[in-house]
């Protein structure tokens, strides 16, 4: 029997979803125009934030392994040791390398 | 359809949204206790919060014909202070006894420090002695892949708390595989700026399969939406996934994960 779904290819799918991510792209670039036009630019993009951010655009570029996976991983605290405290701290969307 | 959606905040929510969710197909949800935007100061607090979840909500959710049911527990963003976690574990018992509580949930870690390990420990061995069903809160952004496997340490160290028991929530890409693998349910949270979308969550069924995965809108009192787990089994159906599929995914699974307490009938 016929099952009365069927599964996308890969070009539907590019089809489904090629404008909206173009559009998010835009607005990351955007985004980082942005930074640069403002006043203090060069602080903002020394910052760990900012940092995080365009080595993990870098991994756009792999497809070897899951890009969403290692994006994720990118962003994320490596140490394996309890903070002694978490009073006054908050996440921040990538680790600052310990400094907290 | 039809649908449950596990993890939803309706304290936080208008009734116009008990409205939304009852003629678009949820007709059961359950409620963790959570962190409620700010610390609060007593346990008289957490006393009165309990009442509102296991009390007031059942009773306005039934009002929309929409089944209520609740998870009592100390968030760990309040586990950093020990005197009040304390008093709030000496009273959750009474409130584990309420027809209607599943469980003890969302308990779990926030910035992974040794005050909220320590109060984990202890819910974790108070779910030991009752007997109930968990369901864990892991940490946000760059802190939950660390607290996600230091949660799953504690857990697996506990020869009596069964994986199959325990729902591992907000998992993301980099999570599922060691949450899956280790036995656990997985709950992925649709939120629509901070969290996953509905094309990254059914992007997860893609690759890790319809069993043990529970998809939420945790909707609460920040940018969230209640409507968010229909809109994903469309983002599921529109991509030609069998009605069948879409069925386990959205209502079998999280019916089967709850259904393990003995209160729980789904609507």
């Amino acid at each position: 029997m016929t099952p009365h779904y069927r599964q996308l290819n890969a070009t539907e799918i590019l089809d489904l979803y090629f404008i909206e991510n173009r559009a998010r792209l835009l607005d990351i670039a955007s985004f980082l125009d942005r930074i640069d036009r403002y006043e203090g630019s060069d602080e903002a993009k020394a910052d760990f934030r900012y940092q995080a951010l365009v080595n993990a655009a870098k991994l756009l570029h792999n497809s070897d392994t899951g890009r969403t996976v290692a994006i994720q991983n990118s962003f994320s605290d490596p140490s394996t040791e309890p903070l002694e405290s978490a009073i006054g701290l908050k996440a921040v969307g990538a680790w600052d390398g310990g400094k907290q | 359809m039809k649908a449950i959606d596990p993890h939803i905040h309706m304290v936080s929510r208008t009734t116009d949204d008990y409205l939304k969710l009852a003629v678009s197909g949820i007709h059961t949800v359950s409620e963790p206790a959570f962190w409620a935007g700010f610390d609060r100061s007593s346990a008289d607090s957490f006393r009165d919060y309990f009442f509102h979840l296991t009390v007031t909500e059942p009773a306005r959710a039934a009002r929309f014909g929409i089944k209520h049911y609740c998870w009592i527990g100390l968030n760990s963003k309040e586990s950093e202070n020990l005197q009040l976690a304390e008093d709030v574990l000496a009273i959750m018992p009474e409130f584990l006894d309420r027809p209607t509580a599943l469980g003890i949930g969302e308990v779990g870690l926030n910035k992974n420090s040794r005050n909220e390990i320590k109060i984990l420990e202890k819910q974790l061995a108070l779910a030991v002695d009752r007997n109930e069903l968990l369901l864990i809160h892991t940490p946000h952004l760059e802190d939950k892949l660390k607290g996600t496997r230091i949660i799953m340490d504690m857990i697996l160290s506990e020869p009596r708390i069964k994986p199959e028991r325990v729902l591992i929530d907000h998992a993301e890409e980099h999570t599922i595989r060691e949450i899956k693998d280790n036995g656990f349910w997985f709950g992925l949270t649709l939120y629509p700026n901070s969290k996953g979308s509905p094309e990254r969550a059914i992007d997860a069924v893609e690759i890790y399969g319809t069993d043990r995965i529970c998809i939420n809108s945790s909707a609460d009192w920040s940018v969230s939406d209640p409507l968010s787990v229909l809109k994903c089994a469309n983002e599921m159906r529109r991509r030609g996934h069998p009605d069948d599929a879409i069925n386990k995914v959205f209502y079998d699974n999280p019916k089967a994960f709850l259904s393990q307490c003995p209160k729980f009938s789904a609507a």
